[in-house]
């Protein structure tokens, strides 16, 4: 049995340390440790419950706008307010702006990098991967930054900047947005849907949202999305970092109508109700004092020894007792669409991508939707007085997957709030029973070559997940 | 992620450009673990050559000092105990964001991980870095701070330093660059007709001045949001919410709540600092009376309803 310590893990948002113990050439354990505290929790003990809404956001510096719509959410039910129809709208283009934006990101600058690499030299995929993603230079990297950034000006139209906007209110957004600035928004997403087309999928976005199995997608071989499946079947990825195939969404985008996809669970080829109630926060291998609580209950108290069994500043998150992946597949899959149902049960590292291209093509068809629908005359904020009293959830789906926030409000200041990010849920530690996260449980089985100090095999799986660390130890 | 959205050119194309090279990059680099090691070691062996430490994120002593809550992930060692050992080394030293110059948001409510700037501790000076460290090039850590930070504040910073265009007189007290700190957020702030007549907004989403009512302090704090754009067009007050001085030392623990302006008999506390108190609100109130209809009835509505009507466009 050897032992690995694989950090600084780059291209993952945040601190991240793996510890690997292999033999015979496979993973044999792994744990997962995020190895910074902060304590938002703890600071906003006491606080003015807006005030949520501005240091929230600054939790994380890429997932921003998804805190601040759980932050909003959680401050309306607690007052039983809610966004007007055209603030919800307006809203949910910011997010959903910020999704496509950090799912693209991820493909171009965090994950596909690692194909570049000279250990792969003489694949037959190799040289298109180094001209494409090589680590700074990749030509699909300038391309992405230069079209995400200009995909952002929608959030400098609507949301004044991004990251840490605070246009998203409980009761609708702060700016109401003109005609003008509608046909601007229309604009940036034509331009942003040749991006996706020409380079990311070299085909019609519909055409990607049409493929329904496994074999579609094996025959998808334009553009970058076909050079990652190309990659993935000669190296294997999709038996590769196998999840706990147990998938949870909260469902993405509230409107008053209800949320854009499904909020459920999918386990064993059956998609069932979310049971919010069965959400408990373990902390007994965390760095953590206290014990196992729903987030409503839960406290946040560091364990300033660092003692054992503890080994990570993460809580761990089950929902009736397990561990649940979150995620853009995991959406996908909820939400029933055909592809990611196929692609549910395979649940590793290609599956993982195959989903997240997915909801890059769909959001981008909803972020059009949407734009169509903003009614320059309509109203965009509604009204929210701070209760003196009361408890909400705000429950949103962040890129990387299902993010909760929960005010408990007295004598109108926060009494406890608490955060179960989407990283909490995929990279947490080991709980009481020893169950490990589903990171922990995917790298299981990962192969180790000779000589590798940080293998290939666990950096595919790790970032095919699209941590967030930074929002995970919040 | 800001610093992502540099545009024309892209980041990757700028500093490359510039003959800036990533040592390494946490979020854009090839290498990661032992190989991210290895560069570190051979930066503090003095075998590759550290021209500019970028930091960002405040640097945590906590729990008693040990900076144990952060831990550089796969050296065992804090990060506080990293930026000590390699601030010296660097020839020039960059806090990128509130956070790394102050403290910043992490040191909010109570500051549970004891967070401090790399080289203040709020607005104190001395924080990770004592306060008498200068890099090798003579100059202080320079706090290009802001939350977040404006893309261009950073690449400008990096491409002034490299070209050996910033001394330490284009610092400001808080060893800002002054060619962001030179300017107030007030500066070119679309609400400033608003602001002229004191006429102002009660609710966000409301067009009038955020000042008297919804904590804006954007005519105290330093920076040229709306001068340049954020993300092509967008600042804080061009989205309809206040400034909340995001790149003052301090600014995360407002006095009241970051949307409320505390007064003291209904006056606001904290008017421009540069002009007499009592002059103020004789102004103040003489302009409220002036105030023309189409300011107030649009101050208090959340779209233009009343039309501006030039003298010389009005039709005969």
């Amino acid at each position: 049995m050897t032992e690995l310590i694989v950090g600084p893990f780059n291209r993952v948002e945040g601190d991240l340390e793996v510890r690997l113990q292999a033999s015979d050439g496979t993973v044999a354990a792994a744990y997962a440790n995020s190895p910074l505290f902060r304590g938002f929790e703890v600071m906003l003990k006491g606080a003015d419950p807006r005030d949520a809404l501005t240091l929230t956001p600054r939790i994380c510096g890429i997932c921003s706008i998804s805190q601040s719509a759980a932050a909003a959410l959680a401050l309306a039910d607690a007052a039983g307010a809610e966004m007007t129809e055209q603030g919800a709208l307006a809203a949910a283009i910011l997010h959903g702006v910020e999704n496509l934006a950090d799912h693209v990101t991820h493909f171009n600058l965090f994950f596909m990098p690692d194909f570049a690499r000279q250990a792969y030299k003489g694949r037959v995929w190799h040289s298109d991967m180094v001209e494409r993603f090589t680590a700074a230079k990749g030509a699909s990297q300038h391309a992405a930054l230069e079209a995400r950034a200009r995909l952002f000006h929608i959030a400098g139209i609507l949301g004044g900047k991004w990251p840490h906007t605070l246009a998203i209110q409980p009761a609708g957004v702060t700016r109401t947005p003109d005609a003008a600035d509608r046909v601007r928004i229309v604009s940036i997403l034509r331009s942003f849907r040749r991006h996706l087309e020409t380079r990311l999928f070299g085909g019609r976005l519909e055409e990607f949202t049409a493929l329904e199995s496994v074999s579609d997608l094996a025959c998808w071989t334009q553009g970058d999305a076909g050079l990652f499946l190309t990659a993935s079947a000669d190296l294997g990825l999709a038996d590769m970092g196998w999840g706990p195939r147990r998938y949870l969404s909260y469902g993405a985008y509230p409107f008053a109508t209800g949320r854009k996809t499904r909020a459920g669970v999918w386990a064993d080829g059956e998609i069932s109700d979310l049971k919010t109630g069965e959400i408990v926060e373990h902390v007994s291998q965390s760095w953590m004092l206290g014990g196992a609580a729903h987030p409503f209950d839960g406290a946040t108290r560091p364990d300033e020894e660092m003692g054992e069994p503890g080994y990570s500043w993460c809580k761990a998150p089950r929902l009736g007792g397990r561990t649940c992946e979150v995620g853009a597949l995991a959406r996908q899959v909820v939400d029933g669409h055909r592809l990611a149902l196929a692609l549910a049960d395979e649940g590793g590292v290609r599956a993982r991508i195959a989903g997240r291209l997915l909801e890059i093509a769909r959001t981008q068809i909803w972020l059009e939707d949407w734009a169509q629908a903003l009614d320059p005359g309509g109203r965009f904020m509604g009204e929210f007085d701070v209760p003196k009293t009361g408890r909400g959830a705000g429950l949103v789906e962040a890129a990387r997957g299902a993010l909760g926030h929960w005010v408990v409000i007295e004598g109108g200041r926060i009494a406890n709030y608490q955060i179960v990010a989407p990283t909490t849920w995929n990279f947490s530690p080991r709980d009481a029973d020893g169950q490990p996260g589903p990171l922990e449980a995917a790298l299981v089985g990962a192969p180790v070559a000779d000589g590798e100090t940080a293998p290939l095999s666990v950096q595919h799986i790790v970032r095919s997940f699209d941590p967030c660390m930074v929002c995970t130890v919040h | 992620m800001s610093l992502l959205c540099a545009e024309d050119p892209n980041v990757l194309e700028l500093l490359d450009d510039a003959g800036i090279e990533l040592l390494w990059h946490p979020a854009i680099s090839e290498a990661t673990g032992a190989e991210a090691n290895a560069t570190l070691e051979s930066v503090l062996s003095g075998e590759a050559p550290l021209d500019i430490l970028c930091v960002e994120g405040s640097i945590v002593t906590g729990p008693n000092g040990t900076g144990r809550f952060h831990i550089l992930s796969g050296t065992g060692r804090p990060m506080l105990d990293w930026c000590r050992a390699l601030a010296p080394l660097a020839r020039h030293v960059v806090a990128v964001g509130t956070c790394a110059a102050f403290g910043g948001v992490t040191a909010a409510g109570g500051n549970p991980s004891g967070a401090v700037g790399l080289q203040f501790d709020g607005s104190q000076a001395g924080g990770a870095l004592a306060s008498a460290f200068r890099s090798r090039s003579g100059l202080p850590v320079v706090n290009v701070a802001g939350c977040p930070t404006h893309p261009g504040w950073v690449t400008e910073t990096l491409l002034l330093l490299a070209g050996g265009a910033l001394d330490a007189g284009a610092l400001d007290a808080f060893n800002r660059p002054r060619f962001y700190t030179d300017h107030l957020v007030h500066h070119a702030c679309p609400k400033n007709e608003y602001y002229e007549y004191k006429a102002s907004a009660r609710q966000l989403s409301e067009l009038g001045c955020l000042m008297e009512h919804l904590g804006c302090i954007g005519t105290q704090a330093v920076g040229d949001c709306n001068i340049r754009p954020w993300n092509g067009g967008g600042s804080c007050t061009r989205g309809g919410y206040p400034c909340i001085a995001c790149t003052s030392p301090d600014f995360e623990d407002p006095q009241l709540t970051f949307t409320e302006t505390p007064k003291v008999a209904g006056i606001p506390v904290g008017l421009p600092t540069d002009m007499p108190k009592a002059w103020f609100m004789a102004l103040a109130s003489l302009s409220k009376a002036a105030t023309p209809e189409r300011i107030n009835r649009n101050a208090h509505s959340d779209r233009i309803e009343v039309a501006p009507k030039p003298k010389r466009e009005r039709s005969t």
